[in-house]
C-alpha cells in the first residue's frame, strides 16, 4: 500500500476538517494533491504533530481536526498517546503512515521494523477506537468511519517505504502557519 | 516550609485576567497549588502531560484556534523541550507563555535540581527567549501581563522564572 493512494483516497473527505501533518513525504504528498488552507504541515519538531492535533481538538471541540503522523514521529513522543487518550477528544484521528522506516533521512528501520507493535501501544495508552489497515479502501473506510463515529481514533495504516524524490515545497512554512490561523479565525466569525 | 498559597493564587488569578483558558502542566513540587486551581476551574483547560514538550505543540494547537494558553513546568522540563521550541515555536513564529519554577538556584537543598539552576539562564540566552523572574509579590501581576503582551506581539516564546523567594514560605 502507497501512503499517496491512501492520502489520495480520502482527499475529498479532508475539506471540512483540520489537518496537521509531520515533515517529510507526508507532507510533500499531501501539497502534491493540492494545498488547502485548512492543511498545516509541521516541517519539523518530530513528534508534535499529535500534541498540536490534542491542542487543536481540544479547543474546537466541534471541529474534526485529523493528524496525518509517521511511525518514526509518533515513536519520538510516545507519551502523547497517553495524552490523548487522557483527555480523549471525540473529534481527533489520529493516522499514523507506519513504514517502518525513517525515510526523509535515508530509510533507517524503526522499531517497528523489529516487531514494535503501534496499534498494541495505542491501545494500551488507553486510545478508545484503535485499527490497523493494510489496503486503501479500508484505509478510506476506516478513516471515514472515525470522523462519523465521533471517538479517539488511531489508525495505523501500514505503507511501503517510498516517497517522493524531494520534500522541499513552494509553500513556506510561515505562509502556511499564517493562513492556516487564518482559516480557523475565518470559521469562528461565520 | 510550604509552597506558598497565597503567591500561587495570585499567580493563578493573574493567568485568568490574561484571558488564559488553557493550561498544560507536569507536576513538580512548586506547582501544586497552580495545577490544583486550575484543575478545579470549569473556565479552565488543564492538560496533564507525560513530558513537557508536549506542551509546545498543545499551545500551538490552541493558538492556532484562537485560545490563549500558558505552559507550567520545572526548568528541567524546559531544557526538555528545547527542540520543540526552536523547531516549532521559533520556526513558525508561535507565542509560548512559558512560567518556569527556577530550581536549583540559591536555596536549594535538592543536589539533584542544581545543575538545571546552573544552566537555566544561559540556555534561555543562548536560545534569544527574552525572560524575566518573579521574585517578588509586587511585580507579579505586572510582569506576567507584559511577558503575555511581548509574546503576542512578537510571536514567539516568553518565559517567566519563578524563583524561590516567591513559591516557597520560609
Amino acid at each position: 500500500m502507497l501512503r499517496l493512494d491512501c492520502i489520495r483516497s480520502v482527499y475529498s473527505e479532508l475539506g471540512d476538517s483540520l489537518v496537521v501533518t509531520i515533515m517529510g513525504a507526508v507532507a510533500a504528498e499531501l501539497q502534491s494533491l493540492g494545498h488547502r488552507p485548512n492543511f498545516f504541515y509541521l516541517q519539523h519538531a518530530m513528534g508534535l504533530a499529535s500534541s498540536t492535533g490534542l491542542g487543536l481538538a481540544l479547543c474546537l471541540p466541534n471541529k474534526h481536526v485529523i493528524v496525518l503522523d509517521g511511525d518514526g514521529s509518533l515513536l519520538m513522543n510516545l507519551g502523547s498517546l497517553s495524552t490523548m487518550a487522557r483527555y480523549r477528544p471525540r473529534n481527533l484521528t489520529q493516522v499514523v503512515f507506519d513504514n517502518e522506516s525513517l525515510l526523509s533521512v535515508g530509510g533507517f528501520p524503526t522499531a517497528t521494523s523489529t516487531g514494535t507493535d503501534l496499534e498494541g501501544m495505542a491501545r494500551s495508552a488507553g486510545v478508545p477506537r484503535v485499527v490497523t489497515v493494510r489496503d486503501v479502501e479500508n484505509f478510506r473506510i476506516a478513516v471515514c468511519e472515525a470522523g462519523h463515529r465521533k471517538e479517539l481514533t488511531t489508525i495505523v495504516a501500514k505503507v511501503e517505504a517510498t516517497g517522493p524524490s524531494g520534500y522541499v515545497t513552494e509553500l513556506s512554512l510561515l505562509e502556511n502557519r499564517f493562513q492556516f490561523r487564518r482559516y480557523i479565525q475565518s470559521l469562528s466569525q461565520h | 516550609m510550604p509552597v506558598s498559597l497565597a503567591n500561587s493564587k495570585l499567580i493563578y488569578e493573574t493567568l485568568k485576567e490574561c484571558d488564559i483558558r488553557l493550561v498544560s502542566a507536569l507536576p513538580e513540587t512548586w506547582l501544586v497549588h497552580l495545577i490544583r486551581m486550575t484543575d478545579e476551574d470549569p473556565e479552565m483547560t488543564l492538560v496533564r502531560l507525560a513530558k513537557e514538550e508536549e506542551a509546545v505543540g498543545i499551545s500551538a494547537g490552541a493558538y492556532f484556534a484562537g485560545v490563549k494558553s500558558a505552559m507550567l513546568m520545572q526548568n528541567h522540563g524546559f531544557l526538555a523541550s528545547i527542540n520543540g521550541i526552536v523547531s516549532f515555536a521559533h520556526l513558525y513564529k508561535i507565542p509560548l507563555l512559558m512560567l518556569i519554577s527556577y530550581r536549583g538556584s540559591f536555596g536549594e537543598r535538592d543536589p539533584w535540581q542544581t545543575q538545571g539552576g546552573n544552566v537555566t539562564e544561559p540556555v534561555l540566552r543562548a536560545l534569544g527567549i527574552p525572560y524575566l523572574l518573579l521574585d517578588s509579590v509586587e511585580i507579579v501581576k505586572k510582569r506576567i501581563r507584559h511577558a503575555q503582551t511581548l509574546a503576542e506581539s512578537s510571536l514567539q516564546p516568553v518565559a517567566i522564572l519563578l524563583t524561590r523567594d516567591l513559591m516557597w514560605d520560609e
